[in-house]
């Protein structure tokens, strides 16, 4: 497989290059606010509508038309600022970044420039057990711009994206490897997606990356020259298409080669990046603030509607979760994962009576209700099970009426059906007897039948136990109490 | 105020994305010479500790609710667009990320 | 009867009346539009059949007893730079040949709604980019006055189709004068409302932080009943303002008592005179000072005589009728003129970007992207459009964004102090709208020399003000004068009011323009 052993091959080059070479790299990301209409005028946000049935005179870029900016954009954009534990600017501004190009109808961009919304905040990216912090240097809005198709000799223009409103996220240079870079996209999804700031699924192109890269010995201070790669779409891609530059920056530098500043075009089925042709080298873009839109003011009330409606955050809960509820790193990360199964697990543990180790609700959420879902391809969000039913069944194992291994086909019933797990179990007559009398009686019975068995085990044969306990489980449908039907047992066995 | 290169000219003219015949290449960047020549003088005033004044009337941005209306029907968004496929506005072929 | 000359006020009485039918007027104004406008040219397009409609229209409504608005009937025509749905809209430009909106500009809306008949849109320096029209792409308009003269720009045809009485109102823009230069050349009333009265939302955007749509007119009551409609907030301009709209027709007082009027030095003072930050300091003289024995200011040499007297008459006129005048400071008006012409370019060089031959518009095909652009735009926009676009993107590039477009708003951050320091010792400021009266074709050869001739009127747009155009005389050779007031923001009222006394004192009264089209 050469496939294989080129990439092994890769690897030990990588590691050996990575004692001598630090890569530092910076990320831009650009999330779609989940909006119903447009940043700067009313025509709906839709993905894969028929082309260009998503305009409007401004969308168009039209003569005398104005933008209007949508306030569902700042506030979304303001949750993902305070969540970031960034600064918001009262005033900010919109600024106009002009530039040429088809899918650009104004022949500029809105976006904000000296005076952005958010600075200074940081995302947590959750590493190994730890949090790790990356800086941010600011979270801007500006619009996105519409979709060009290369179809021969021509390209096609399809505006229904232009004028959807954007928030760039740029990092700090501080990420140090491919693999945080792509940690840092998929905290950000994650982030995005909890405060229901955006869908940011990558293939809808709703969070779409640019990275900065550049090497420097180890120890230095100054930064290397850094490549701009664009069209970085999948958090695989981001992996991928950094590791790639880095080596290839490393190579250059060994060979006693300078790292050129340019912007490179990642190419996915390549595997590589390949310098962007452009005949302007230095592209001017003329910012200025714009003079179609006053200050962006945000005031008391604006930001205590956010701080009040703001959610715990992810890196918040995977601690808490362990310092407080007693889960398992990973169990906690999967739960942080996704808001959907963070806030399930809440409820549960809400739900449920008692301040007992929340370990034991994670593993049923996670192995049988998780495990259900998955298995259909449902999201925890479409769970036919609500919290407060899950408890009530784990309650019942808790408490003795089931036993554990009933419990989990009570689960699969209620699951099934939506009925309740108590009413299952009446109905099913399942519950488990821990009445010490009935259980005499049947390990009299189970005894009395197997003489031989019994002389056995009296003599040494400790496995045998084992025996009668699946004799007496047998014997009850498997409702005995396992624990009294132990002890029980050793008393009528004699050892 | 410095006069204007004939290579600053072409610069400026590839920017703004204007087609300059020499003629109009000369004249203009004489003219623009004059003109900056002129208006230079601002370079000069102490604007030390004075704001900018984006706005000729201080209004903080007015916001609108996030509710879509209807988009204009692609027969009439598409109306004046010069070359069409279809539903689509054509133009000569881009690489992504290049002009040309 | 002769509608053409009639008041807002007359045809609008006349219309409810039933004296006269609203498709008589659209019919006399139509028939008056083919007759005089071979040789004027205000018109770019004449809307015949809509304005039939929209006649029909009002006489049906009239006719139902259905509630009719207040410009019922009169018949309006529009600058060619404000957005009229299905209703071609070049803004004087080869690179919109062609174009038909979708929608309508919000001015155009209210005037619609208020019973307006759209006649057509008139004639302008392409994109507003020019102060005698000679600029547009399409035709020449000449000053119905003297027609070897220039209706003055860049709202030259709205100008000449009032004043030539071939609508009643029109509407203008005005960046740096382009609605008061244009109506003191053709002898009428020109109205630029404070940035934000008015919606932005359907003017073609030339300098969209000093661009205001307003009134032409032939009086001042029409001025005012005219603002009545088109003022307001509008909620897809999200610079326009909130305050409520007061009467201006009530403001038309026809007092001046007391009310004090500043005199500026430096409009009257030489170019190279005034200015400089020196000056700051002090920056008003509280005192007349030693040349109170004439009118309280130095004569401007660079003020055409005609002019200065006509100016001179009309202050004592005010004087007269019990109004104070007040010697002012505007110390830093000599900056307006370059601070303008980085300001206005660099916001039209962003504005005119979207002009790309992509969407709509004028295309120059070529097989490849960048060439498409650069022949496209090297086509379709002409001289003037093409200096300023490049000066435009001189002042922003990046490196030279502080030396020249920051500067130059810092300096009008300067300017407006300017005024609202005056303004604590005045009520209106009083000015000549232009240096002299209407020019020949041709005579301004050099840009630099037709921008000169803004330089009474560009302060206004820096500072955001109300400034108005009346009429306050005619020259020995026939040509009108006019008088320059400039307000606070939003006090369009006191402008009015000043406007009308001078009007009825020092105006041109029943005197008509005799020098196109036997008119």
């Amino acid at each position: 497989m050469p496939e294989q052993i080129e990439k092994q091959t890769k690897q030990t080059e990588m590691e050996r290059m990575l004692e001598t070479w630090e890569p530092v790299i910076g990320l831009e990301v650009h999330v779609q606010l989940a909006t119903r209409s447009k940043a700067f005028s009313p025509s709906a946000c839709e993905f894969g509508a028929p082309a260009n049935s998503l305009t409007d005179p401004v969308v168009l870029g039209m003569p005398g038309t104005l933008p209007v900016f949508n306030r569902a954009a700042l506030e979304l954009a303001l949750k993902l600022g305070v969540a970031t534990g960034s600064q918001i600017r009262a005033r900010s501004r919109f600024a106009r970044k002009h530039y040429f190009y088809p899918d650009q109808p104004k022949g500029y961009q809105i976006s904000q420039y000296d005076e952005p919304l958010c600075e200074k905040g940081h995302v947590d990216l959750i590493v190994g057990g730890a949090i790790k912090r990356i800086k941010l240097e600011r979270i801007h809005l500006e619009e996105d711009a519409g979709k060009n198709t290369h179809v021969g000799a021509v390209s096609h223009v399809d505006l229904n994206r232009a004028g959807v409103p954007l928030v760039e996220v740029v990092s700090a240079p501080e990420i140090t490897s491919a693999e945080e870079a792509a940690e840092f996209m998929r905290a950000l999804h994650r982030l995005v997606r909890w405060l229901e700031i955006s869908e940011a699924d990558m293939e809808k192109g709703q969070l779409r990356c640019d990275a900065n890269v550049s090497i420097r010995l180890r120890g230095e201070d100054r930064l290397g020259t850094r490549t701009e790669l664009k069209n970085i779409n999948s958090f695989r891609f981001v992996q991928n298409a950094v590791e790639n530059e880095i080596l290839r920056q490393i190579r250059i530098v060994e060979s006693g080669g300078r790292v050129t500043r340019e912007t490179r075009l990642w190419d996915a089925d390549l595997g590589q990046s390949a310098p962007m042709r452009s005949k302007e080298e230095a592209n001017d873009y003329r910012y200025f603030p714009d003079p179609d839109l006053p200050p962006l003011v945000v005031d008391g009330a604006l930001m205590g509607g956010i701080l009040k409606k703001l959610p715990e955050l992810p890196a918040a809960r995977f601690e808490r979760y362990q310092k407080q509820h007693g889960l398992a790193v990973d169990d906690a990360r999967t739960l942080v994962s996704d808001r959907g199964l963070a806030d399930y697990f809440d409820a549960l543990v809400t739900a449920h009576p008692g301040d007992r180790s929340g370990r034991m609700l994670a593993n049923w959420m996670l192995t049988e209700l998780l495990g259900a879902l998955n298995a259909e391809g449902k999201e925890i969000t479409q769970s036919p099970v609500p919290a407060a039913t899950l408890s009530a069944l784990i309650v019942l194992v808790e408490n003795g009426t089931i036993s554990g291994k009933i419990g989990k086909e009570i689960f699969a019933e209620t699951y099934q059906t939506g009925e309740a797990p108590l009413a299952i179990v009446d109905r099913r007559g399942v519950r488990q007897i821990s009445d010490e009398a009935a259980l005499w009686e049947v390990i009299d019975r189970v005894v009395a039948a197997n003489p031989k068995q019994a002389d056995g085990y009296l003599a040494g044969k400790d496995q045998l136990f084992g025996f009668f306990v699946g004799q007496v489980m047998k014997e009850t449908q498997g409702r005995a109490n396992p624990s009294m039907t132990s002890d029980l047992l050793r008393k009528r066995l004699g050892r | 105020m410095a006069e204007l290169t004939r290579k600053e000219v072409e610069e400026l003219a590839l920017l703004a994305r204007l087609h300059l015949e020499p003629d109009e290449l000369d004249r203009i960047g004489s003219e623009l010479g004059t003109i900056l020549a002129y208006f230079g003088t601002i370079a000069a005033v102490d604007t030390t500790d004075v704001p900018p004044m984006t706005h000729a009337v201080p209004v903080d941005l007015a916001l609108r609710a996030d509710d879509p209306a209807p988009s204009l029907p692609v027969a009439e968004a598409l109306r004046g667009a010069p070359k069409r496929d279809g539903d689509l506005i054509v133009v000569p072929a881009i690489i992504p990320g290049s002009e040309s | 009867m002769k509608p053409e000359f009639w008041s807002i006020t007359e045809t609008v009485k006349h219309v409810i009346t039933g004296e006269i039918t609203a498709q008589q007027i659209v019919d006399g104004a139509l028939d008056r539009i083919t007759f005089l406008d071979r040789e004027v040219g205000a018109f770019l397009e004449v809307d015949k059949d809509g304005a039939r409609k929209q006649a029909a229209e009002i006489d049906r409504k009239r006719a139902a007893g259905e509630p009719l608005g207040s410009l019922v009937g009169v018949p309006v025509a529009l600058k060619d730079n404000l957005v009229t749905k299905d209703l071609v809209t070049t803004a004087g430009s080869k690179i919109l040949e062609g174009w038909v909106p979708p929608y309508d500009a919000t001015v155009v809306t209210k005037l619609r709604a208020a019973g307006a008949i759209i006649v057509g849109k008139t004639n302008l320096d392409e994109f507003g980019m020019g102060s005698s029209t000679e600029r547009s792409a399409y035709k020449q308009t000449k000053n119905p006055w003297d027609p070897s003269r220039v209706p003055g720009g860049s709202s030259g045809g709205s100008a000449a189709a009032v004043s030539a009485g071939m609508c009643v109102a029109s509407l203008g823009t005005d960046t740096g004068g382009s609605i008061r230069q244009p109506a003191a050349f053709c002898g009428i009333v020109g109205l630029k409302p404070t940035y934000g009265r008015v919606s932005r939302w359907g003017a073609v955007a030339f300098a969209s932080s000093l661009d205001q749509i307003g009134p032409l007119t032939r009086t001042v009551a029409d001025a005012a009943a005219v603002l009545q409609v088109i003022a307001g907030h509008d909620p897809r301009d999200a610079t326009s303002l909130e305050a409520p709209v007061p009467s201006y027709v009530d403001a038309l007082t026809g007092k001046v008592e007391g009310l004090r009027i500043g005199i500026p030095h430096e409009f009257f003072a030489a170019a190279d005179e005034s200015a400089g930050p020196e000056e700051e300091g002090l920056g008003f003289t509280p005192n007349p000072g030693p040349e109170e024995e004439g009118l309280g200011f130095t004569p401007n040499p660079g003020i055409e005589p005609e002019v200065r007297a006509a100016i001179e008459r009309t202050i004592a006129a005010l004087t007269e009728r019990g109004a104070i005048t007040v010697d002012i400071s505007l110390p830093h008006t000599a900056l307006a003129l370059p601070a303008y012409y980085i300001v206005a370019p660099a916001e039209a060089s962003s504005n005119l970007s979207r002009y790309d031959g992509v969407r709509y518009g004028k295309r120059v095909d070529a097989s490849e992207l960048l060439e498409l652009y650069r022949r496209t735009r090297g086509a379709g926009f002409g001289p003037e459009v093409k200096r300023r676009i490049m000066l435009g993107t001189y002042a922003l590039r990046s490196g030279y964004y502080d030396a020249y477009y920051k500067k130059a708003q810092q300096i009008r951050t300067l300017i407006k102090r300017d005024f609202d320091r005056a303004f604590r010792f005045c009520d209106v400021v009083l000015t000549p709208t232009t240096p002299g009266v209407a020019f020949q074709f041709g005579a301004k050869t050099s840009p630099l020399d037709m921008y000169l001739g803004d330089v009474f009127t560009l302060s206004c747009n820096l500072a955001g003000l109300p400034g108005i155009n009346v009429p306050c005389g005619v020259t020995t050779g026939g040509l009108p004068i006019g008088v320059q007031l400039l307000g606070k923001p939003l006090d369009e009222p006191t402008l009015l009011r000043t406007a009308g006394v001078i009007e009825s004192a020092v105006g041109l009264g029943t005197r008509r323009p005799s020098g196109a089209g036997g008119i």
